[in-house]
């Protein structure tokens, strides 16, 4: 029994001892001279072990008396989950290095927060959920402080602890009131208690508690705050860190919980998903307007982003799960691409993250501005690239429910979106050049943007086959 | 053959249109000309070996879609043959014209831009779409042609596009053109709707059938024939130019004058007429519309006459002489005399042809003059200019020996409207026939003032001018010969065909009807005839050109004219169709032939009395013009302002049209869509984005508060909804 149980979590048994020892390596070695070949090490550690999740042909199985589940969803996340992390952290090892930063935590930090991410995505339990969100949270707060002799990145880092400790702290009491309403906290128990799709009023408050507190981590409206200003104090990698792997960690999480503990309430929650998706989506068209910074910019972006995806779960149908994964996979594709692009704002060696220096970027680099206005247009939805069937999918899914106003609201707020992406073009495209970026970029960086754009164009023909494995893992999570 | 003929105009097009940067301007000119006198002598060979059988020439399939299903082809008969040597002849001559009218113009600057294979490019197109549109076998088909001519006409009308008045003329005569357009658009859509084809041999059989068919249209129930018959004359009268929809043509003057000649006088302006005889099976079952038809063709007729009289331009008095034309043509067809109508055009494309190219050889020998008052006494500076006008005036105002077939084209082809229209039984005829005769004599005075304007009396206007004025070169002349030869002799050749003589015309465009004729008479009668008609109604029935079953059949007919309606009207419609189809009760032709001879002299004492008035007016008393138009001012300023029908659009149409415009333009568009539009994004939006920017103040305490604030939201929500 306990071999099975271990089979079942042994990927994240395999990172967390390797993250244990990387960890006294480093420390009874040379400390940060080896922070580089970590780097270089634990990428190919997540990439090796995204492909043993992938390539393991497995049915649903449950460990630890249905705290741990392995099946066709969580698998698809963690894959997500592994290859973007491991992208950007190969993305920035130069980075962090120019600037001191590369210390050998960092690539620590990060594999135990993919490990939390893991146990998220897996999660058949509210303790394991809770596990799994504060292993991946606590290793985040730390990362995003990494820069200690900076004011904005401290209080970047605090803030995130600050008001992350209140979200857990909602999470939580909704997972007490859960407790107490179904006298179980796991999914499959808590499941049975809603009879005739209708569920008590103490459940309800849990639900909206819980949803509340994972909210705040795919930070969705109005529980985005803290977004925008950790995103910019942040390190760019960690930046680019933030708004990948854990948005997909916390997003598949959310759909979990819903469809898995109150799949069969889906009108009760329907309600609030829709709310928070049509309030994101027009926050972050809205307020990313008003941004200069780039990375503040971003922030706004993933928000949005999260309303699209959250679009789908609020359809509460096979297909809008379907929608959701396809669309989170998506998002992190063009995410990993845009940030690769911002990575290699520098002048005179320092970051820039002014939009204005963009100015006539196409004149100095025509094929980086090219890839760049590709995934702009991606991120905007612009036909026929595939960031438009991402949204496509999701507003067909909303549809499908009978959520129109929904898609309608959705397609509003992405023309509102439109205008500051291609805001980016036209400041790439036109006007007058005026303090130009150095044109050096490293090759890597290069190699990510071009990939990225390149899959966004490529990706028309079939979304590379996603669609299909995302259908089998939407029909694992919704029977 | 016939694909020869149809496609060397549109590779000449392509050649000077788009190769003449590879092989120089002077051989691409060259090659467009060549291919259209190829074009033209092919089709003077089809026109004289044609035996009167329709073939159809099938070329390409174009639509299939649903049950709509359309080819290119051909249909050669008779009707098709004779627009074949109209339209290439002309246009052959017209081209070889161009090489002297267009060799230096003004408009252009000499050495730096390239315009003459432009000008040939859009000549051999127009050709090529003319060609279209008259060997359709389908409406669809025709309808390209018609819409190709459009464009061409437009292209040329604007060929000068550095004069404001010629753009202004190009769009007019577009826009007029989409009004008559879209009538023929709903005719065919109609047709489509009732028989479910566009080929014209199933439309024609149908014809019977949709004359018993009621169909409802702009709440109002219809006879179907009449209807669709109605809406394609609406094509008809605005690419012909018929009264309310003529105000492009006289505008269209400021194209070139080779442009004028050809399309605005010889071809494309008879489309209208072309269509109303080739849909002469249909027509003939719209007795209603036909008078609708003759009506509208005498009152143009009459009125583009009287203002041709005052104009003072010498292109614009052979534009409304044009239209004037244009509305004697409708008025044969109105009365069911199609071969008439298409005599009259043939003719017309010579002389009408022929006085353009004149007129530009006086403009050209002028220095681009074109106003009459300024000319006078040319006849000896450009003698062999004023010869042909000569030719051109005594064709078109009739000119030959009365009561024989003897005379220039126009006296054959018009005296036999006027006699049909005499002879015509609708309700209009008699309108049409007093309509015809006035013309006539108004006709003969502006063509004749022209010519006295032109070519007699003093010099006036700009001496330089005069003393610089000099013969045009031979590539122009030769031109005006050929056409000249056609404006003297092409009544006489063809009078018998097209008019003359029942049968020959029958056999001519291969008319149908008679065959049933010779069924019934077989029959019904038990004369002498009988064995001997008998024997060749099998002929005539097979072949349709069996001249001795014509002859027996309808003595048999006119004998018993009651009878044999009696008994026609039990057959049904013929299944093969040749050129034109005549009604068996149509007997106009054969009733035309019997006129009084007073009907018969009186265009000739009309076109007697306009050329003496003329004379009076111009040579004898040079003064009386000026106390006649100020007698009768308010007459003449009528005339002069062509009966105010500009103005009356302008302030009927335009003006009310542009006012929807700006106001949609300003307030629906300026205010509404984009005030909104814009209000929303540069007002709206801003806002929140500025309200949100400072709810992001930094301060942690603002962020739980909102936070929370979205909590308490929820669940004041999921509480009022459990509860409720």
């Amino acid at each position: 029994m306990i071999a099975a149980d271990i089979s079942a979590v042994l990927p994240e048994i395999v990172l967390s001892v390797y993250a244990m020892g990387a960890l006294l390596l480093a420390v009874y070695t040379r400390k940060d001279e080896v922070a580089q070949m970590l780097v270089w090490a634990t990428s190919g550690m997540l990439v090796l072990v995204a492909l043993w999740i992938a390539l393991s042909v497995q049915d649903s199985r449950t460990a630890f008396n249905g705290m741990f589940i392995d099946d066709g969803y969580s698998r698809f996340a963690k894959v997500m989950i592994l290859a973007s992390a491991a992208a950007v952290l190969f993305m920035s090892q130069e980075y962090m290095e120019r600037r001191g930063l590369l210390r050998f935590e960092y690539p620590i930090l990060i594999t135990l927060a993919v490990v939390g991410m893991m146990v998220m995505v897996s999660a058949g339990d509210l303790m394991a959920l809770y596990m799994g969100l504060e292993l991946q949270s606590l290793a985040l707060y730390v990362v995003a402080a990494l820069r200690r002799d900076s004011v904005k990145s401290t209080e970047a880092g605090l803030k995130y602890f600050v008001l992350g400790a209140l979200g857990s702290g909602l999470l939580l009491y909704g997972a007490s009131l859960t407790y107490g309403y179904a006298g179980t906290t796991q999914f499959a128990g808590i499941v049975t208690t809603a009879t005739e799709g209708e569920l008590s009023l103490g459940l309800l408050f849990g639900l909206v508690f819980l949803a509340a507190g994972l909210a705040f981590k795919v930070s969705a409206a109005p529980f985005h705050m803290w977004t925008p200003d950790v995103y910019e104090g942040s390190p760019t990698p960690v930046t680019a860190f933030f708004a990948t792997a854990p948005k997909v960690a916390a997003m598949l999480l959310f759909g979990r919980l819903l469809h898995g503990a109150f799949g069969e309430a889906v009108a009760d929650w329907q309600q609030i998903i829709a709310f928070l998706s049509v309030i994101s989506m027009f926050v972050g068209g809205i307020a990313a307007i008003g941004q200069t910074n780039i990375k503040r910019l971003m922030a706004y972006s993933s928000i949005a982003h999260m309303g699209f995806a959250l679009m789908g779960l609020a359809a509460g149908t096979a297909l809008g799960v379907q929608a959701m994964l396809v669309y989170m996979a998506i998002y992190v594709t063009m995410n990993i691409g845009a940030f690769a692009f911002i990575l290699s704002m520098e002048r005179n060696g320092q970051p820039v993250t002014d939009i204005a220096s963009l100015r006539m970027y196409s004149r100095r680099d025509p094929l980086r501005a090219l890839a760049m206005l590709v995934l702009m247009f991606s991120l905007a939805g612009v036909p026929p690239l595939v960031g438009f069937f991402g949204k496509f999918y999701v507003l067909t899914a909303a549809v499908d429910a009978g959520l129109t106003w929904l898609a309608v609201a959705g397609v509003i707020a992405s023309v509102i979106g439109a205008f500051y992406y291609l805001r980016i073009v036209y400041f790439m495209y036109f006007g007058e050049e005026t303090e130009p970026l150095d044109g050096e970029v490293q090759p890597v960086l290069t190699v990510f943007l071009l990939a990225s754009a390149g899959a966004m164009v490529l990706g028309v023909f079939n979304l590379f086959g996603i669609e299909a494995f995302a259908a089998a893992a939407a029909a694992t999570l919704v029977q | 053959m016939v694909q020869i003929i149809l496609f060397a105009p549109l590779l000449g097009a392509l050649i000077a249109g788009f190769a003449w940067k590879i092989i120089g301007e002077k051989a691409a000119m060259w090659t467009a000309t060549g291919l259209l006198f190829l074009s033209c002598l092919l089709s003077w060979i089809v026109f004289f070996t044609f035996d009167g059988e329709t073939r159809i020439v099938e070329i390409m399939r174009w639509i299939e879609s649903g049950s709509l299903s359309a080819y290119w082809g051909v249909r050669l008969d008779r009707l098709t043959a004779i627009m074949l040597i109209v339209v290439t002849t002309v246009s052959a001559f017209v081209h070889l014209y161009s090489f002297g009218y267009m060799a230096h113009d003004e408009n252009f600057r000499e050495g730096e831009e390239s315009y003459r294979p432009r000008f040939f490019a859009y000549l051999s197109f127009f050709t090529f779409a003319m060609l279209m549109l008259v060997t359709a076998n389908n409406l669809v088909q025709m309808f390209f042609g018609w819409e190709g001519v459009g464009v061409a006409s437009y292209l040329l009308i604007g060929f000068y596009y550095r004069k404001p008045s010629a753009n202004a003329a190009a769009i007019k005569a577009f826009v007029v053109n989409r009004v008559g357009d879209f009538g023929f658009y709903l005719g065919i859509a109609t047709l489509f709707f009732l028989v479910d084809s566009t080929d014209f041999d199933v439309i024609f059989a149908s014809g019977p059938e949709l004359a018993e068919t009621q169909i409802n249209f702009l709440w109002q129930d219809w006879n179907a024939a009449n209807l669709i018959a109605v809406l394609l004359f609406i094509g008809a009268m605005g690419k012909s130019a018929q009264l309310f929809l003529h105000t492009w043509l006289p505008d269209a003057m400021e194209g070139p004058t080779p442009v004028s000649a050809l399309i605005h006088a010889a071809t494309m302006v008879t489309a209208g007429v072309f269509l109303i005889c080739r849909m002469s099976p249909l027509m003939e079952y719209a007795p209603e519309a036909m008078t609708f038809v003759t009506f509208m063709g005498a009152t143009t007729a009459f009125f583009a006459a009287t203002v041709g009289l005052v104009q003072n331009d010498i292109k614009r008095v052979i534009a409304y002489s044009t239209c004037s034309q244009l509305g004697y043509m409708f008025v044969a067809a109105g009365v069911g005399v199609y071969s008439a109508a298409m005599f009259h055009l043939l003719t017309h494309a010579f002389f009408k042809g022929l006085l353009f190219l004149g007129a530009g050889s006086v403009i050209h020998a002028m220095h681009h003059e074109q106003d009459m008052r300024n000319y006078g006494g040319l006849r000896k500076k450009i003698p062999y200019t004023f010869w042909a006008m000569m030719v051109g005036t005594l064709a078109i105002t009739g000119v030959g020996v009365p009561l024989t077939q003897l005379g220039f084209a126009g006296f054959l082809s018009k005296d036999a409207i006027i006699e049909s229209a005499w002879a015509g039984t609708n309700s209009a005829a008699g309108y049409a026939y007093w309509m015809l005769v006035i013309a006539a004599v108004m006709t003969a005075f502006y063509s004749w003032r022209l010519m006295f304007l032109t070519f007699f009396g003093t010099p006036r206007g700009d001496r330089h001018t005069h003393e610089q004025a000099h013969e045009s070169p031979r590539i122009m002349l030769i031109p005006l010969v050929a056409l000249a030869i056609g404006g003297i002799f092409s009544g006489m050749i063809w009078y018998k065909s097209f008019f003359g003589d029942h049968h020959e015309v029958e056999r001519f465009f291969a008319i149908p009807h008679s065959e049933v004729h010779a069924d019934d008479g077989h029959g019904a009668q038990t004369t002498a005839a009988h064995g001997e008609g008998a024997g060749a109604t099998a002929d005539g029935a097979e072949q349709g050109s069996s001249h001795d079953a014509m002859v027996e059949a309808h003595h048999v007919e006119g004998t018993t004219p009651e009878e044999h309606a009696q008994i026609a009207a039990e057959h049904h419609a013929p299944q093969s169709f040749g050129g034109i189809y005549i009604h068996p009760e149509n007997n106009v032709l054969n009733d035309a032939h019997y006129a009084p001879k007073w009907v018969k002299l009186s265009p000739f004492i009309a076109m007697i009395l306009g050329f003496g008035l003329a004379f009076l007016m111009y040579i004898r008393r040079t003064d009386l013009p000026a106390k006649v138009a100020e007698l009768n001012w308010p007459l003449y300023n009528f005339l002069l302002n062509k009966w105010y029908f500009d103005e009356l659009y302008d302030a009927i149409f335009v003006r009310p049209a542009k006012a929807i415009g700006r106001f949609l333009w300003k307030y629906g568009d300026g205010a509404t869509i984009d005030g909104g539009i814009n209000g929303l994004a540069m007002g709206i939006v801003p806002f929140f984005t500025r309200l949100a920017g400072r709810a992001q103040s930094g301060y942690i305490f603002h962020y739980a508060f909102a936070m929370v604030i979205g909590l308490v939201v929820l669940i004041t929500w999921v509480a009022i909804r459990a509860g409720g």
